[in-house]
């Protein structure tokens, strides 16, 4: 089990132009595997372009309580960026200037930024429809000043998305740290017990499934299926959708398949799995993403790579609508990610 | 690196069976697809039968190919485990179960 983020290792995968450099050899060089650009442009579907801009994505700092084996952000405890108060007002106004429907809050652990529940509560009353906090559920019992988050979440209405790699102890606490499963069945328990999840409820309590390891997720909705049968029968646990997200060969997800001799088998399934018709529902076609100290990213993928938006302005205080409306996003074989099967992104599976 | 009968990465060229018979080879790609989709079973019940008479027929591509499907799918190491058993018990049962020929042919020889 890790302890410490690559940033802290000082491992030279925690550098973006060493895992971009990484990703650009070896298969892709010698033409083993081909580059995600030519597979795309095989299907007349390169350039990638963005579509209307539905989603903004915070990335509120790579803080976290937990480390876990699979972390695209490298986040931690031993990881200081924060996103500042002055960052939060620019993307306020952008909230209120771009007509975004979805916010979409992630870190780290979102909650550990100490301005996390002004935010909240300022973007709540710009009328957002979905206000989703993507949380790793632990957080709530890591200290007093948290423990009344389910309260907090359900006051302004926010949409829970917690990761919850499987329904068995054993592979939640490989991947998450030991102890995760028990606290977070406590905190799924617990907002359950404010509404959340619950049937007929608008609280909307929605799960993250990614796979522990270096295989794919399954079928999203059989896994669903699977997922409710057990936390019900065995937790009493109920919970509205199942995301089904593949792990991106980027970051720590990078190392550990570098590591376990896994990378080229990895990249061969996923390559293998690619799907055309996953390319046009990815979530940065409709999505901007912001990173802690207010870089502009088609993705939060793209982000940790620190490969930033086209265009002339790439800050959130230049944030421009114009520019933004039909940009070609910036890709690389990491993408070939959220392309598999029945493709992948923060909402899951984006075809069938 | 001596030589080995089987290599891993030959699993990845499964496929390219097709370009020396693409009728033939086709045909059984089709089958072979049709077969795992959901059915009367589900695609998770395939696969742990898949896991089973991987090991029974001994074929290590298939291993690592249905260990990994079984993982794909959210299936236990225990599910899978017991897989492995069932197909272990049948395997070892047919070989008992011939005993009984033994015995008869033994009884049949002896005064």
């Amino acid at each position: 089990m890790i302890k410490e983020s690559l940033h802290k290792r000082e491992s030279s995968l925690s550098y973006p132009e060493k895992q971009l450099e990484y990703l650009a050899n070896g298969i892709f060089k010698n033409g083993e595997l081909p580059t995600f650009k030519s597979k795309i442009e095989a299907s007349n579907q390169y350039p990638l372009r963005t579509k209307k801009l539905e989603t903004l994505q915070l990335n509120l700092g790579y803080m976290c309580n937990q480390v876990c084996e699979h972390c695209h952000v490298d986040a931690g405890p031993d990881r200081k960026e924060i996103m500042t108060k002055e960052t939060m007002a620019y993307c306020l106004e952008v909230i209120k200037k771009s007509g975004v429907h979805t916010l979409d809050l992630t870190g780290g652990a979102p909650e550990m930024n100490p301005n996390f529940r002004w935010f909240v509560e300022e973007a709540s009353k710009l009328g957002i429809k979905d206000f989703i906090v993507r949380s790793n559920l632990t957080i709530v019992k890591a200290n007093k000043k948290y423990h009344d988050l389910p309260l907090f979440f359900k006051e302004h209405n926010i949409h829970v998305v917690s990761s919850m790699p499987h329904w068995t102890k054993g592979k939640t606490d490989k991947q998450r740290g030991d102890g995760v499963f028990d606290k977070s069945i406590q905190v799924l328990q617990e907002l359950n017990g404010v509404g959340y999840g619950m049937p007929n409820n608008e609280l909307r309590l929605d799960l993250v499934y990614n796979p522990s390891g270096a295989f794919l997720p399954g079928n999203q909705s059989a896994m669903e299926t699977e997922f409710k049968k057990s936390l019900l029968a065995e937790f009493n646990i109920q919970f509205h959708n199942l995301l089904a997200i593949t792990n991106l060969p980027i970051s720590r997800f990078l190392d550990y398949l570098i590591v376990s001799d896994n990378y080229e088998d990895y990249m061969y399934t996923l390559v293998e799995a690619f799907n055309p018709a996953a390319v046009q529902g990815v979530m940065c076609t409709n999505t901007l993403s912001v990173s802690w100290d207010g870089w502009l990213y088609d993705c939060d993928f793209n982000q940790m790579l620190e490969l930033k938006v086209n265009g002339k302005t790439k800050h959130i205080k230049d944030f421009d609508n114009e520019q933004y409306a039909d940009r070609e996003i910036v890709i690389s074989q990491h993408c070939y990610g959220c392309t598999a099967g029945a493709g992948s992104s923060c909402q899951g599976s984006v075809s069938q | 690196m001596s030589k080995t009968y089987y290599n891993s990465d030959d699993l990845r060229k499964f496929g390219k069976i097709t370009e020396w018979s693409e009728e033939l080879g086709e045909k059984f790609f089709d089958y072979y697809g049709k077969v795992f989709e959901e059915g009367a079973l589900t695609a998770r019940e395939k696969s742990l039968i898949a896991l089973a008479v991987s090991h029974v027929v001994k074929c290590p591509y298939c291993i690592d190919a249905y260990t990994k499907d079984g993982l794909q799918k959210g299936i236990t190491k225990e599910e899978m485990m017991e897989a492995v058993h069932v197909g272990a018990a049948i395997e070892s049962g047919a070989t008992l179960v011939h005993g009984v020929q033994m015995m008869n042919k033994y009884e049949k020889l002896s005064m």
